[in-house]
């Protein structure tokens, strides 16, 4: 187990640089490296669909963001952080690990131990649906319906996204649009 | 990135040439094994996506915008969408929600085999690929129209 906290201290690190580096290119390019770390670990805690699906959503995320970004001078931030925001901050962090501690050290084992319902899909679910992918047979037969919801949202989302950038607007006929990039 | 539109040098065009049928490949691979290996509609369509849109940034958008257009990326993400609604209607049939209607399972570890899963796996291909590259399509042309206009 040692390698995922290797992997988790990189995410930490890059995740840091993502936020503090001036550059907008280098740090799209950081939150790359810490998405690219997410896969690998997603790897080492044996998921691989998981870890196939947000390697490829990782990469499409990062090719749309350098596109929209770069090039486009929106990097204006300020060094100037006030001596309250900074203790409001380290006060919030500090009440949320401590409760976080508090939660997290009543968690059970990872993986242990296999609820009533998850043995049932296990035990059954090659022989009910006939697929020898498990997490496949979880989320397109067991829970169909949950897939179809997600389903929904990706649709809306799409459809919301083609509805505001799309290039001709409607307008009346002799109405002239000034536009404001 | 080029000023004027028409893609990036010879080099990226060539390995363009020689990779994208090939990811293209991997994706529909990824899609019809779903219910076997790893992977399943939601990775694949994306994969199919990345495709097209490598295709969008070596060669500019009039080559890829050839190939799919932006009607054509709505009508197959609508496609996939009633397809995925249909099978899950069609379950009714026999009783309730998603009904995995085949009788005859197959094999386990065979190509045809798990009933719908498969055809669950290419609708949902279908929504998401044309989608993901309809939303690209969106947000690129934006800034490369606001571009021309500026020059």
């Amino acid at each position: 187990m040692i390698e995922l906290y290797i992997l988790l201290l990189f995410m930490i690190a890059a995740a840091f640089i993502a936020v503090q580096i001036k550059d907008l290119l280098s740090s799209i390019i950081a939150v790359g490296a810490a998405g690219l770390a997410l896969s690998v670990a997603f790897l080492i805690l044996k998921a691989p669909d998981l870890a196939i699906t947000q390697l490829v959503v990782e990469i499409l995320c990062l090719i749309i963001l350098i596109r929209a970004t770069v090039k486009r001078d929106t990097a204006s931030t300020k060094d100037f952080r006030g001596f309250l925001t900074t203790i409001v901050s380290l006060v919030f962090i500090g009440v949320f690990l401590f409760f976080a501690y508090l939660a997290l050290k009543e968690l059970p084992d990872f993986g242990k131990p296999i609820m009533r319902v998850a043995a049932n899909f296990i035990e059954m679910g090659q022989a009910k649906t006939g697929a020898s992918n498990l997490v496949s047979s979880v989320i397109l037969d067991f829970r169909a319906y949950d897939t179809l919801g997600e389903a929904t949202v990706l649709f809306t989302a799409v459809i919301g996204t083609l509805a505001i950038l799309r290039r001709i607007g409607r307008k009346k006929k002799d109405e002239v649009v000034k536009e404001n990039d | 990135m080029t000023k004027n539109s028409k893609g990036m040098t010879l080099i990226v065009k060539t390995i363009t040439r020689l990779t994208v049928g090939l990811i293209l490949l991997y994706g529909i691979y990824i899609v019809l094994h779903g219910h076997l290996t790893p992977g399943g509609g939601f990775a694949g369509g994306v994969i199919i996506a990345l495709s097209f849109v490598h295709l969008m940034l070596a060669f500019g958008k009039e080559v890829a915008l050839k190939k799919v257009s932006r009607p054509i990326a709505s009508l197959f993400e609508s496609i996939g969408a009633l397809m995925f609604l249909s099978i899950a209607v069609i379950g009714f049939v026999g009783g309730y929600f998603f009904l995995n209607f085949f009788i005859n399972k197959g094999t386990p570890f065979k190509l045809f085999s798990a009933g719908i899963m498969p055809l669950c796996n290419i609708a949902i291909s279908f929504k998401v690929g044309a989608g993901l590259f309809a939303i690209f399509v969106a947000l690129v042309l934006l800034k490369i129209d606001s571009e021309d206009k500026e020059r």
